[in-house]
């Protein structure tokens, strides 16, 4: 089992349970929504990090999602709409010793708090940022989100919905996010791993979670979860294992001219192309572009990539602050009478008292 | 001591004029080192144990061209031998190194006064840039000054030729001719004045030496041209004796929120995002970094309150520091920092409004959005500087009752007070009364909500503490337990328990700061950088036998217990602000008061002058 701090730093704790991170408020989110399924995996998947409880804050924005942290028993913090990354960042550069949860949503994250999200990745922030994406807006009752899709029928569009969506993944890559993964609600085994390796990632994570609304927004993503499509529409990512997917991954991604991805049957004979052809998948490619294109696989055309696109390392941005600082002091290091210095820096002069001088 | 020591000019016999008080004006093109020339002439009249007070004009655009109107830089200051409040409402002297710096400062001058202009600017394309159609220089406009025509690029030239120095680097000392005959004019000592010289450009030691023959010149001109009828002095002040340095008030706030965090024993954490007149206290903090101090230029203003709150949170001493506009975004993150009640610093170095408004002048005028500018029943501390120096003081206070309260506190601050000057008798350390600072870390009996009977403050508790693992935020919260609550009765307690507690933050008001009676005709009400103006007119107009007196408010939120008390030993409340009128609709909902506001929305302070106008059309009014 990774024992670490969130910093990769070993720590030794008493044995915890799934109990010992349910809290005691009730849980308020509508029967049967996907933010049940994913507050299970995480209770889950808490203990096995080794980290203290209170060594742990998840912090959120507003929305359904954001209530999330009222339901672990570890520090949290329910904070402003889209705010959750800005507060996280002063937190964690605060107290780079504790584990920084977030927990938003797609409007949260990528419309209210769209810059608060990009700067947290730019900066590689150790944050672990969990994105629960319904493509929907649940708390106020059903508008189309940045990722509804073209033409959405809500309450606030009746017509019809006409910007064009984005995806969570390409703005984080666009971003410089070092650690982002996708996963979905109903796959309990997968998205617990995700959860545990972007508890492991040096600087911040970034998982999007597709997450069912089953009240604005049921059956969503139904069409790639579905028992009988699933192999057909998503491409499991494995770090060092050819992009294949489909039924005996009869299918895989290769790359035809101008970067272009190609859908080819994979195998040797007429009309198929051989294994040694497909594209290998590597998580640690420094150039975003390789995952940028991955991105972009989407339904119908393509299966949607399901794992982890990126995992990079880079500094972390506490750790930078905190060597900054120490250099600092270890050029300027501290002095009994450090603060009547820095109060007498600069020009001064001595009036004496009258008749002295 | 340097082996060679420079000749002293020996002082011909020559009158010499005491005056009480002088306001000289430094103007220039921004290249031309005005400020320096200011603030060196301001260390010499502190030397001299003047009181004084100063005010830097900066020009608002970056890199006007020079020679521009746009490009004046000036530096104002108000030496005497009496107490000293203000930079002065109108120069005595004013020094013109250009006609465009002639073009926006004459028109300050008194009648009568003095006007020293370096003819070698007045170019036909200087003049032209400065949109003059004649030399003022010639035509005669000039002769209700006593005017002093002095080519000053020339004498400069002369004084330097033998230096084998450029022609525009023999340009670059003309500030320090100027300075020198500056010296000469108020007899400063100039040995002082070299030595800093020689310290200023210890690496350049020929710019060093250029320099001070430029400043020895320009005294030597004073003394040898026959021009000059006499010279002046001030004499001493009452200047409290001890060690002094200038402090701008935006300096001031920075080393007091570092202080600050040490009388706490707290870490300090700044979330800014760049914005004037307030960007000087995230430049400064940022060199601190060796004391211990984190600042995070964050994305926005959001994030700036945001990551400070997230720091405050965390256990730190959150501070975020902004202007007007950047105040009016974060509003939302300050009602989230007074429902979850952690300590939180909001700094607004106020400056003209509405909107972009106008960023590099100064105003009062959100003191209004500091009180009421956010949704809800969100009452919040805000608290007042005076002076720059003052700026340290506010500070400290901010932290203190931020963390004895655990509340947000606004700290209000000006354009003027941040970017003027005035010396300062600087406090030891250890003069400074700690303040305790409590972490909660006992799980027994914990309540998220319970509160200090004497405070009702919050147990401030860092994540990290074992067994006190629990959850906030900006929903509504069970008076105790702090978990979530739409109950109606426990709403209504806690709205009153937060308003109570702010309310409660007057039993640190301390002492009204009141000048003069407790009792008379007219009290003038002040809060802020108005302090200097109003005390100084106060006091000239009851040196005049008028019954004023003024009070000046430390805290605006809450206002102090005794002030209803005090205004009803008045006939009439004058209450002047540079606004449209705001706290003076406080006082009249607060107290019932028939209050008048005296009210200047021009970004500039109010002139001694103008108060003392005033003050005596009141009186006559309620008598
Ligand atoms: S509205 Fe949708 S997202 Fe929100 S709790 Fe209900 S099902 Fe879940």
């Amino acid at each position: 089992m990774a024992m670490n701090d969130g910093n990769g730093l070993p720590v030794v704790t008493p044995a915890l349970t799934r109990n010992d991170f349910v809290s005691d408020h009730d849980v308020r989110w509508c029967p049967g929504c996907g933010d049940s399924a994913i507050l299970a995996q995480v209770q889950k998947v808490m203990p096995e990090l080794g980290v203290p409880r209170e060594k742990i804050v998840f912090l959120s924005g507003i929305g359904c999602s954001s209530r999330f942290p009222y339901y672990m028993n570890t520090y949290g913090f329910h904070g402003i709409h889209g705010r959750a990354p800005a507060i996280a960042t002063g937190l964690k550069v605060a107290r780079p010793d504790l584990m920084v949860w977030v927990v938003t949503g797609d409007g949260d994250g990528l419309s209210i708090g769209g810059n608060h999200l990009i700067h947290a990745l730019r900066r590689n922030i150790g944050l672990k940022i969990m994105m629960f994406n319904n493509r929907i807006y649940g708390l106020t009752k059903g508008q189309y989100s940045p990722t509804s899709e073209l033409g959405k029928k809500t309450k606030s569009t009746p017509l019809g919905s006409l910007d064009r969506p984005f995806s969570p993944i390409s703005v984080a890559l666009g971003a410089e996010a070092t650690f982002v993964a996708r996963s979905v609600d109903t796959s309990v085994t997968h998205l617990q791993q995700l959860v545990r390796r972007a508890a492991e990632h040096q600087g911040t994570a970034f998982l999007e979670i597709y997450q069912n609304c089953n009240v604005f927004n049921d059956e969503a993503f139904v069409h790639l979860t579905e028992k009988t499509v699933k192999a057909d529409r998503q491409l499991m990512l494995e770090h060092g294992k050819p992009l294949l997917f489909g039924a005996n991954n009869s299918k895989g991604i290769r790359m035809g001219a101008n970067f272009t991805p190609q859908v080819v049957e994979v195998g040797d004979g007429p009309g198929k192309v051989p294994l040694s052809e497909i594209t290998v998948h590597d998580e640690t490619v420094e150039n975003p572009a390789y995952a940028f294109m991955l991105s972009r696989l989407d339904y119908p055309d393509f299966p949607v990539p399901m794992g982890v696109y990126r995992s990079v390392k880079r500094p972390a941005y506490e750790a930078l602050i905190s060597e900054q600082g120490a250099a600092a002091q270890a050029k300027r290091p501290p002095q009994a009478d450090e603060m009547d210095k820095l109060l007498r820096s600069g020009d001064t002069w001595t009036i004496a008292k009258p008749g002295q001088g | 001591m340097e082996a060679q020591q420079p000749e002293t000019p020996r002082p011909i016999p020559r009158p010499i004029e005491e005056v009480e008080s002088v306001v000289i004006r430094f103007c220039g093109d921004s290249g031309d080192g005005m400020q320096l020339t200011g603030t060196e002439f301001t260390k010499a009249a502190a030397l001299a144990r003047n009181d004084l007070s100063t005010m830097p004009d900066f020009p608002a655009e970056i890199r006007a061209p020079a020679g521009t109107l746009a490009g004046v830089s000036g530096f104002q200051l108000h030496f005497s031998s009496q107490e000293v409040f203000t930079p002065g409402d109108q120069p005595d002297v004013l020094v013109a190194m250009n006609p465009a710096a002639l073009r926006t400062n004459l028109m300050d001058l008194r009648q009568g006064g003095i006007l020293f202009i370096n003819t070698g600017a007045f170019s036909a394309k200087n003049l032209e840039m400065a949109g003059y159609k004649t030399n003022p220089v010639e035509d005669g406009s000039l002769d209700k000054y006593r005017t002093y025509k002095i080519d000053i690029n020339k004498l400069v030239h002369l004084a330097l030729a033998d230096t084998g120095m450029s022609t525009k680097d023999i340009g670059r000392c003309k500030n320090y001719w100027a300075l020198g005959l500056m010296f000469w004019m108020y007899n400063r000592p100039v040995e002082k004045e070299e030595e800093s010289i020689r310290e200023k450009f210890a690496k350049r030691p020929d710019l060093a030496a250029a320099n001070i023959k430029a400043f020895r010149s320009g005294f030597n001109y004073g003394e040898t041209a026959e021009i000059f009828n006499g010279s002046f002095a001030v004499r001493a002040a009452a200047v409290e004796p001890g060690l002094y340095r200038n402090i701008t008030g935006n300096s001031a706030t920075a080393i007091g929120l570092v202080v600050a965090s040490r009388l706490a024993e707290v870490p300090l954490f700044l979330g800014g995002y760049p914005i004037t007149p307030a960007s000087d206290i995230l430049h400064e903090l940022s060199t601190y970094r060796h004391l211990g101090v984190t600042t995070f230029q964050a994305e926005d203003e959001i994030a700036g309150i945001g990551s400070a709150l997230g720091a405050a949170y965390g256990g730190a001493i959150g501070v975020t520091s902004s202007s007007g506009p950047g105040i009016a975004l974060k509003g939302e993150a300050m009602g989230l920092a007074l429902a979850m009640e952690l300590p939180l610093i909001i700094i607004n170095v106020q400056r003209g409004g509405p909107s972009t408004g106008l960023p590099t002048k100064t105003e009062q005028s959100d003191l209004l959005q500091a009180l009421y500018g956010r949704n809800g029943e969100a009452p919040i501390p805000v608290l007042a500087a005076m002076t720059p120096a003052d700026c340290f003081y506010a500070a400290i206070e901010a932290v203190k009752v931020a963390i004895k309260y655990m509340t947000p506190v606004l700290l209000l601050t000006d354009g003027y007070l941040a970017n003027s000057a005035e010396p300062w008798l600087l406090p030891r350390f250890d003069s400074l009364p700690k303040f305790k600072t409590h972490f909660r870390t006992d799980p027994e009996g914990y309540q998220v909500y319970g509160r200090d009977p004497a405070t009702l403050a919050r147990a401030w508790v860092k994540p990290g503490t074992p067994g006190l693992e629990h959850r906030i935020g900006g929903i509504e919260k069970h008076e105790l337990t702090g978990n979530i609550s739409y109950d109606p009765a426990n709403h209504h307690k806690m709205t009153k328990t937060r308003a109570a507690k702010v309310a409660g933050v007057a039993q640190d008001a301390g002492e009204l700061l009141i000048t003069g009676e407790t009792q008379g005709d007219l009290l003038v009400v002040g809060w802020g950088s108005t302090y200097g103006a109003i005390t100084q007119a106060t006091m000239a107009m009851q040196g005049q036998g008028r019954k004023v007196s003024s009070v000046h408010l430390r805290w605006l939120n809450p206002l102090h217990p005794k002030l209803g008390e005090l205004i009803k030993g008045f006939k009439g409340v004058l209450v002047p602000g540079m606004y449209n009128g705001q706290l003076v609709r406080v006082l009249r909902a607060e107290y019932l008061v028939d209050a008048e506001g005296l009210n200047k929305i021009e970004g500039k302070p109010f002139k001694v002058s103008e108060l003392c106008a005033a003050i005596d059309a009141s009186i006559k009014r309620v008598n």
